[in-house]
């Protein structure tokens, strides 16, 4: 209970670091509607029906606007944890202060992650809305879109986290994009594993990312099934490995 | 602003970037290319069902001179932002140059030619895998490379001028998040300008990036028209209004 | 007698509707060591900036070894060094390239680069660190680094703008006498600084500055001869009440007394005679402290205010 109480203080200390920049908080929602309306729409009329997770042919938008969801989540999460953090880790020195007081490195590993989940929430939610508006929307089961998303946020964001405590400079982060864009790119967000030679196909799907496309296209269609519980399994393992790798090593880092 | 006065900034800026240059390589070389297999090879196969569908060109075709230029210049915009207030604001590195004898004129050529020569190479390594893989059908390609440089050069110029007059980097997200993401996303870089509805599409006539993005299409394909006159007229106009605004606002911050 | 290398008359700087410096006169002589001495918003640095010609000057005359920086800034800049208040230094680079880098922009050939910055960084006690990133360097090492590389191209003057403010003790002290060395050698110096012991070590004449104007010109002992009285007498009381009773009857006998949020400082040339004052009325001082005048007490009672709030 006291690691949720020293949790919330970190997320009000974002909020209230955050609310003279809310206009940077209200364009996060804009950037994926971009990309819906990008490459979902724009390119979409280029594009005939190809097979949606059922199996039933699907209209290119209806088969990314899932994928690009995902894919927000994905990088949101990256974002807040690895560059925002860093910065206040190694720059702002916002946790030398923060451990100068009751809190824990745990509850500062926990808060970020909980800030980053609550935004990611906020803009699915959001871009939800915009699929259900554009008639993208075909199961009761996507009512589960949003809870999905915030596992795929947690999943990176635990990652990210675990991740950036190793980092040494900048140029580290050249890694973390390095693994983001092929991923991004290539987890049958934008065009189905079909695709790709039948090895290549089992690579992807042991992806995070490609677990969370499947999870958010099976709850869009309600074509769930057996894997469904496995995807969601596989994002809350990782999540918890990282968020656990991180409050230890910023256990050594601050209190060194 | 005199040649020796540039090429020493240039040597500045070639000096930090030996030690880092691995890794700007992949954010300004491996991500394009990775975007071209995804985009060219992986969606492009969905979209050539429908032959014709992007402006009677291969997706393939389509999408490589595109790519090309509106990769470039998100890296243009990025090493015109943070860079230029850093220089100012962060490491006080132009301060440093301005009491030597160059003057804020000088360092402002000074980034505009090395942002000029970054995006050149990252051009010429795009354009030969590019090649590689299929996406150029003429030998014209090779004036792809003066026309990408040219209207990374019209972002560049105006973005810096603006970023010296800046005193944080909060405005520099939102750019990139509502200025240059969508012009990335909608100026025919994924799909053609007449797929855009109607009352958007002389939007996209503004863009900067639309007139490259045409004129490095012409190229590629060899497949030149008198209405590329223009749009080498108005990314030069786009240059030159950046540069005189430049030659007002780096001395007035510089040497206030 | 040789040109002045710095010549301003009635030199002025405003931003917008406020003056930061207010048609101060002052000329800098070749080989002398010259200073600023004022606190903090005095227009220091703003006359600095001006000399250093990365700042136009609003009004008045300016000749920096006889040009004009309107006219010939990067002409003067290429003879001049200069140390701003921040350090710019270049954190992407090592030490070395940070010297490098610098002289490439005043068009110094490579070879001639080298050689000199391998001497300034020997000299500078940072040879050691030659291949270092300058981030992690302590803040005397940058403070050094910054000067080695402004002497980069051997200037004939070196602006210094508070070379050593925010340096622990010891670094100070080693930076002191790298520029006293420096000196001898016969470069001009031109500092600010509000600490008045940097100001008595390294200034051969300086310029006191108080809200953009020049308050008192001389050397330091002429300063203090001219200005303030050859003792203090620093009293502490032990309630505000007991000093507060004990101005009025000092004031009678010392030329000046002034009382300060702490102490009472009474300017005088017989200290005894002004501490038996207060015996007779049966008060006594916490503590008693009779020093030799300094440019700390110059400024106080040009100004009635301290040096450093
Ligand atoms: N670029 C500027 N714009 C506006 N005001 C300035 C600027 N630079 C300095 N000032 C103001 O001018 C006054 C003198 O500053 P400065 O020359 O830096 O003093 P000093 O170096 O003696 O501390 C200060 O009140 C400061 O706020
Ligand atoms: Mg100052």
């Amino acid at each position: 209970m006291i690691a949720m109480g020293g949790a919330r203080l970190l997320v009000e200390r974002n909020v209230r670091a955050y609310r003279r920049q809310w206009f940077v908080f209200a364009s996060g929602f804009a950037e994926p509607l971009l990309y819906l309306l990008s490459i979902g729409i724009g390119v979409g009329e280029l594009v005939g029906r190809i097979p949606g997770p059922g199996g039933e042919l699907v209209t290119y938008r209806e088969f990314v606007a899932p994928g690009m969801l995902a894919a927000a989540a994905m990088n949101g999460a990256i974002l807040d944890t690895t560059f925002n953090f860093f910065v206040k880790l190694k720059y702002q020195g916002v946790y030398d202060a923060m451990l100068a007081t009751p809190l824990r490195p745990f509850d500062i590993a926990a808060g970020e992650v909980s800030w980053s989940l609550l935004r990611g929430a906020a803009y699915s939610a959001a871009f939800l809305v915009a699929m259900l508006l554009f008639g993208l929307v075909h199961s009761w089961w996507a009512v589960l879109v949003v809870p999905a998303a915030v596992l795929i946020g947690f999943a990176f964001a635990g990652a990210g986290l675990g991740a950036t405590t190793y980092m040494r400079s900048w140029t580290d982060f050249d890694l973390v994009s390095a693994a983001l864009v092929p991923m991004f790119l290539f987890s049958g967000t934008f065009f189905p594993l079909s695709r790709y030679p039948g090895w290549f196909e089992w690579v992807v799907k042991a992806t995070p990312l490609y677990q969370g496309v499947a999870l958010e296209r099976a709850l869009v269609f309600g074509a769930l099934d057996w894997t469904t519980p496995l995807h969601a399994a596989y994002l809350i393992a990782l999540g918890l490995v990282g968020v656990r790798i991180a409050s230890r090593r910023l256990a050594t880092l601050l209190t060194a | 602003m005199r040649a020796p006065a540039v090429s020493s900034l240039v040597e500045r800026e070639l000096r930090v970037f030996v030690k880092i240059w691995h890794a700007s390589a992949f954010s300004a070389f491996g991500m394009p290319v990775l975007f071209l297999v995804a985009m060219g090879v992986g969606l492009g196969g969905l979209v050539d069902d429908r032959p014709g569908a992007a402006a009677g060109l291969s997706y393939l075709h389509f999408v490589t001179p595109g790519l090309m230029v509106a990769a470039s210049v998100q890296q243009a915009a990025g090493e015109s932002l943070w860079p230029v207030l850093g220089g100012i604001k962060w490491d006080g590195r132009y301060v440093a140059m301005v009491a030597s004898p160059l003057t804020p004129v000088d360092v402002f050529a000074g980034v505009l030619a090395w942002i000029a020569i970054r995006v050149a190479a990252s051009t010429v390594a795009f354009l030969l895998v590019a090649t590689v893989l299929g996406g150029v059908v003429s030998p014209w390609g090779v004036l792809a490379l003066p026309a990408t440089v040219l209207c990374s050069l019209a972002f560049a110029a105006p973005t810096s001028a603006f970023s010296i007059t800046q005193e944080n980097e909060v405005p520099f997200a939102m750019i990139m998040r509502l200025g240059v993401l969508p012009l990335f996303l909608f100026s025919g870089t994924f799909f053609p300008v007449s797929n855009l509805p109607g009352a958007l599409q002389p939007l996209a006539w503004l863009s900067p990036l639309w007139h490259g993005v045409e004129l490095a299409r012409h190229a590629t394909t060899g497949d030149a028209h008198w209405a590329d006159l223009a749009h080498l007229a108005i990314l030069l106009a786009w240059v030159t209004g950046g540069w005189l605004w430049g030659l007002r606002t780096f001395p007035r911050r510089l040497t206030p | 007698m040789l040109e002045s290398l710095v010549d301003a008359t009635g030199l002025t700087k405003r931003f917008g509707s406020f003056t930061a410096v207010s048609g101060i006169d002052f000329h800098v002589q070749p080989g002398e060591a010259f200073g600023m001495l004022g606190p903090n918003g005095a227009g220091k640095s703003s006359t600095m900036r001006m000399i250093g010609c990365v700042s136009p000057v609003t009004e008045g005359h300016l000749r920096i070894l006889g040009m004009d920086p309107a006219v010939d800034g990067p002409a003067i800049r290429a003879r001049i060094g200069s140390v701003p208040q921040e350090d710019t230094l270049d954190t992407e680079m090592s030490v070395w390239d940070n010297m490098v880098t610098y002289g490439r922009y005043f068009g110094i050939s490579h070879a001639l680069i080298r050689e000199r910055a391998d001497e300034l960084l020997r000299f500078f006690q940072l040879i050691d660190r030659r291949d270092d990133k300058v981030d992690p360097l302590s803040g005397g090492m940058k403070r050094r680094l910054t000067v080695a590389r402004a002497l980069i191209n051997q200037p004939e003057m070196v602006l210094l703008d508070e070379p050593t403010t925010g340096l622990d003790p010891q670094a100070r002290h080693l930076l002191w006498e790298r520029l006293y060395q420096l000196k001898r050698s016969g470069v001009t110096l031109v500092l600010t600084t509000h600490y008045m012991d940097e100001a008595e070590q390294l200034c051969d004449r300086l310029v006191i500055m108080d809200r953009g104007r020049i308050v008192a010109e001389g050397s330091p002992r002429e300063l203090i001869d001219r200005h303030a009285t050859r003792e203090v007498v620093e009293l502490r009381f032990a309630s505000t009440e007991e000093q507060e009773r004990s101005v009025p009857l000092l004031e009678p006998g010392s030329p000046r007394v002034e009382s300060l949020t702490d102490r009472v400082l009474v300017y005088t040339s017989d200290g005894e005679a002004a501490l038996g004052l207060l015996a007779e009325h049966a008060l006594q001082p916490t503590s008693v402290l009779v020093r030799r005048s300094s440019l700390e007490d110059v400024f106080l009672l040009l100004t009635g205010r301290q040096l450093e709030e």
